[in-house]
């Protein structure tokens, strides 16, 4: 076998008004012809710079050291035309957002026509069939009546799977993966990863995956390498590394699995909150008169009720109605049907009977990036709620706030920092002081962990069951990892497409699943044979 | 990541801010610009002290008088008319300097050559006064006493030369540098806060209001501005605050857009629901949450909107449906320098003065926009 690429020595350092980042450290790595190489790490650890360096696609403020070899012929510091030949001809990639990678305004004919067109000098009919035959091969269905599709009328997996086959319309030697299944559905993920097993195998193709879901990891590479902070900490055969690794740091990503069962809960525990068949229904309107033509049902019949320290698992794909149904709880949003709030119907309340209300009820949510006001200091962010409502007026909001954040395990000396100063971990932490101080009754999470690290996650879930346990707090936890929702719930809501197609106990549903749907969830989520062996 | 917590002398200024300044002084030639300009606008804003036929202070027997800002008649000064004192005559100043002496009406010059030399008047000794003048002794609206047709062409008195009525065309310069730039600035800042607020309600409420507004709006957009403002004037008569009250009137629909895009973009972020979520007011969080991300848009769409207010006064005075014809207008001078080919001194003058202005906050503005792009990298 011989070496496709060749890294040897690469630095890569960010400089932005004299400060500088390096963001990459003397990484040294080798991808052999019909190989799978992953490259392993926390978000920041360099992972994704590493890859673009390689063919050059960073901005002009990255400066780039060491050698970079394709074939055996050095491609860093060639020109840009020579560079535009090996990318998307010999080099292809396929990033981690479907949606952002495909131009909203071009049909799927014209985006995969000009790849082609400008890499294999084909026209006319020849383009066609060979797109006709690339959709087929990335497992699309009815591939003549998609090419006037746009992307917007794809869902997310046959988004991907275009890209996969714009990435291979050229034919490849190799193949790199930027974390191409994170934003996409378990389910989906798997029926992902699995065609792209397939493919590799059948081009030939070497491929470097980059992720930091280790499961994908194990099922898929065959060489792994493990970046931190920049640098490459360790690496090995697959097999060899995840049983016997030797750095800490390898050992610490191995072993972060949110584990455990919640606490029971306290006997004669009361109800917090309670909804009976709630219904959300957007209609759509057309005419001139914009006369309801139909219903868009993003909640069917909804009951659920969540005692005082209990947590009930919202659990489905993306699109299913689990935010849209926390949202309409929280009355946020509007919806039918009675929703109660510690023995008070709330549905029908006015916004302003609403106000003193919403102390009770709290929401934490997906994005730490995008759920703190980047121009608020934390202690800003973190007392907005005590200037509406009088928590303790006996005391000042500046100790409230040092209170909270030692709780939540932050620094109070950090309160006067902005949000962009913290880590994703600690941003979560800031939006749960935001919402714990005002010491609710109800907690909304709404996919807290699903955008931050393993090790960080596992964290953030301990952090949870603390508080829990503390204040008594009911939660509504909603997430598509069922790893997590394992850790944390009493009980469980299973939801497909705004039907709740089965709840009960977290045991009795995790180990025996009723309905076909859960099953598969399940096997997506906790099988780790099933994929990429073959 | 750019280290935003980088500490500098200006602790005022949030560190985004900070960050934003440091770019801004980065781009040289904004900067320069910025302090070009604001000498240029801190003097026209004292160009009573800079160009007035009347004197700064004087001295007249023993006492002091300030006649920018006070009314004295020529009796005053020992002259017989109760009317204003015409301080740029030499009689006058004949007057001021000799301490009244009544000759000063028959023959200035030679008083005025006597005191001079031997400090006497008329063989009497005299408590001796004497007068400052600003730097260019005309008003805008002086009407220089020179013979020759007008415009005249310039010389050592008018550096310019005049114009058309034989006023000083440099005082006129700077009083109408000045009343641009405060039109600019009072059309601006009234047409910002209405078509922000406006279109912050409408971004943030959506829906029927955003619909009904929005066709109001377009309504109102067609309305020919120019036709309303000449029936106004023919009916309220022109005046300075009745133009500046028209184009804001005619002016604000254009940030609506912008603002109402950011709003509707903005209101769906999840630090907007968590502080819905916190119980927080509506007015709380367009004004805490949301306009701050609407400012970026509004910054980028400013320089348009204060280059764009310059044109219309321009345009207007220029077709002679601007200010009144005696108010120090630069449209007016481009007027003249058109019907007056034969004395390029104006066309020069209103044109490198119109290019030198819009040039200024072009690049002022270009500068503030490069700052608050995040994108941006600065070396």
């Amino acid at each position: 076998m011989s070496a496709v690429m060749q890294v040897r020595n690469l630095n890569v350092t960010f400089r932005q008004e004299g400060a500088e980042t390096r963001a990459v450290r003397n990484v040294s790595l080798d991808i052999q012809r019909g190989e799978t190489v992953a490259l392993v790490g926390e978000s920041g650890s360099g992972k994704s710079v590493t890859a673009l360096s390689t063919v050059s696609l960073l901005p002009e403020s990255a400066e780039i050291t060491g050698s970079v070899a394709y074939e055996g012929a050095q491609i860093s510091g060639a020109d840009e035309a020579e560079l535009r030949r090996v990318r998307g001809n010999d080099i292809s990639f396929i990033f981690q957002e479907p949606m952002t990678s495909l131009n909203p305004l071009h049909t799927l004919e014209k985006q995969l026509t000009e790849s082609i067109r400008l890499h294999q000098g084909l026209t006319g009919g020849a383009v066609r069939t060979r797109i006709l035959e690339l959709l087929h091969r990335v497992g699309i269905p009815d591939p003549e009546g998609r090419l006037k599709s746009y992307p917007h009328e794809l869902s997310g997996g046959q988004r991907q799977r275009v890209m996969i086959a714009m990435a291979l319309a050229n034919g490849p030697n190799l193949l790199i993966a930027d974390e191409p299944t994170t934003a996409l559905d378990v389910t989906i993920q798997a029926q992902i990863l699995e065609l792209l097993a397939k493919l590799k195998d059948d081009e030939g193709m070497s491929m470097l995956f980059i992720t930091h879901d280790l499961g994908i990891v194990r099922r898929f590479a065959d060489r792994v390498y493990v970046m931190k902070d920049g640098e490459i900490v360790e690496q090995g055969e697959t097999g060899a590394l995840f049983d016997n690794p030797r750095h800490r740091y390898t050992k610490q990503l191995l072993s972060a699995t949110s584990a455990g069962v919640p606490d029971p809960v306290p006997v004669g525990a009361k109800t917090v909150v309670e909804t009976d068949s709630l219904r959300i229904w957007f209609p759509i309107k057309r005419g001139l008169l914009r006369h309801t033509v139909g219903h868009i049902k993003a909640v069917n019949s909804a009951t659920l009720s969540v005692r005082a320290g209990e947590t009930l698992g919202i659990v489905g794909e993306s699109g299913s109605g689990k935010t849209t149904l926390a949202l309409a709880i929280l009355r946020l949003i509007s919806s039918e049907g009675p929703v109660i709030l510690m023995n008070r119907e709330i549905q029908k309340l006015s916004s302003k009977k609403m106000r003193p209300l919403r102390s009770e009820m709290q929401i934490v949510f997906q994005d730490p990036y995008g759920s703190l006001s980047p121009r608020m200091t934390v202690e800003e962010i973190i007392a907005e709620g005590l200037a509406i409502h009088p928590v303790d007026s006996e005391r000042d909001h500046r100790s409230m706030v040092t209170e909270i954040m030692t709780e939540v395990g932050l620094d109070p000396a950090t309160m006067h920092r902005y949000p962009h100063e913290f880590s994703g971990g600690q941003r979560q932490r800031i939006a749960i002081a935001r919402a714990m101080i005002l010491r609710p009754k109800l907690l909304v999470l709404d996919e807290p962990t699903s955008a931050l690290d393993m090790t960080v996650q596992v964290q953030i879930v301990e952090l949870l069951r603390k508080l829990q346990k503390r204040h008594k707090l009911a939660y509504l936890f909603i997430s598509h990892d069922l790893k997590v929702v394992r850790a944390l719930s009493h009980k469980v809501m299973v939801m497909k497409r705004g039907d709740v197609v089965e709840q009960g106990d977290a045991a009795q549903v995790f180990d025996n699943p009723q309905t076909n749907y859960t099953r598969q969830l399940m096997a997506a989520a906790f099988d780790v044979k099933a994929i990429g062996q073959s | 990541m750019a280290d935003f917590g980088q500490k500098t002398g200006r602790p005022w200024l949030s560190p985004l801010n900070q960050r934003r300044w440091r770019n801004f002084r980065r781009n040289r030639r904004g900067f320069w610009s910025l302090w070009i300009f604001c000498a240029l606008f801190g003097m026209s804003l004292f160009a009573e002290f800079l160009a007035n036929d009347k004197p700064i202070l004087l001295r007249h027997k023993g006492e002091y008088y300030m006649p920018i800002f006070s009314f004295y008649p020529e009796t005053a000064f020992g002259g017989d008319l109760p009317i204003e004192a015409q301080y740029q005559y030499e009689d006058i100043a004949c007057l001021i300097i000799s301490g009244g002496v009544i000759d000063c009406y028959d023959d200035p010059e030679g008083i005025l050559a006597e005191i001079q030399e031997s400090g006497t008047a008329l063989g009497e000794p005299v408590d001796k006064g004497w007068m400052i003048w600003p730097v260019i002794p005309y008003r805008f609206d002086t009407i220089v006493d020179i013979q020759g047709a007008a415009p005249s062409a310039p010389d050592a008195h008018n550096w310019l030369g005049t114009d058309d009525t034989k006023r000083d065309v440099v005082a006129r310069v700077i009083y109408g540098f000045r009343l641009s730039i405060l039109f600019t600035l009072i059309v601006t800042a009234a047409g910002s806060v209405i078509g922000i607020i406006a279109g912050a309600v409408q971004g943030y409420f959506g829906g029927w209001l955003d619909l009904v507004f929005q066709r109001l709006l377009e309504i109102w957009s067609s309305t020919p501005s120019l036709y309303v403002i000449i029936i106004m004037f023919a009916i309220f008569g022109r005046s300075f605050w009745m133009l500046v009250f028209l184009t804001v009137l005619f002016g604000w629909p254009a940030l609506v857009g912008v603002v109402r895009a950011e709003f509707l973009r903005a209101r769906n972020f999840e630090y907007v629901r968590a502080a819905q979520a916190l119980g927080v007011s509506n007015r709380t969080i367009m004004f805490r949450h949301l306009l701050p991300n609407a400012m970026v848009a509004t910054v980028t769409f400013l320089p348009f909107i204060i280059t764009g207010a310059i044109s219309t006064l321009a345009g207007l005075d220029f077709l002679g449906y601007g200010l009144p014809s005696s108010a120090p207008s630069l449209g007016e001078l481009t007027l003249q320098a058109k019907q007056n080919l034969q004395a390029p001194w104006l066309g020069f003058t209103a044109f490198f003065t119109f290019a030198i202005m819009l040039s200024l906050l072009i690049f002022i503005f270009e500068g503030v926009r490069d700052a608050f792009d995040p994108r941006k990298t600065f070396t």
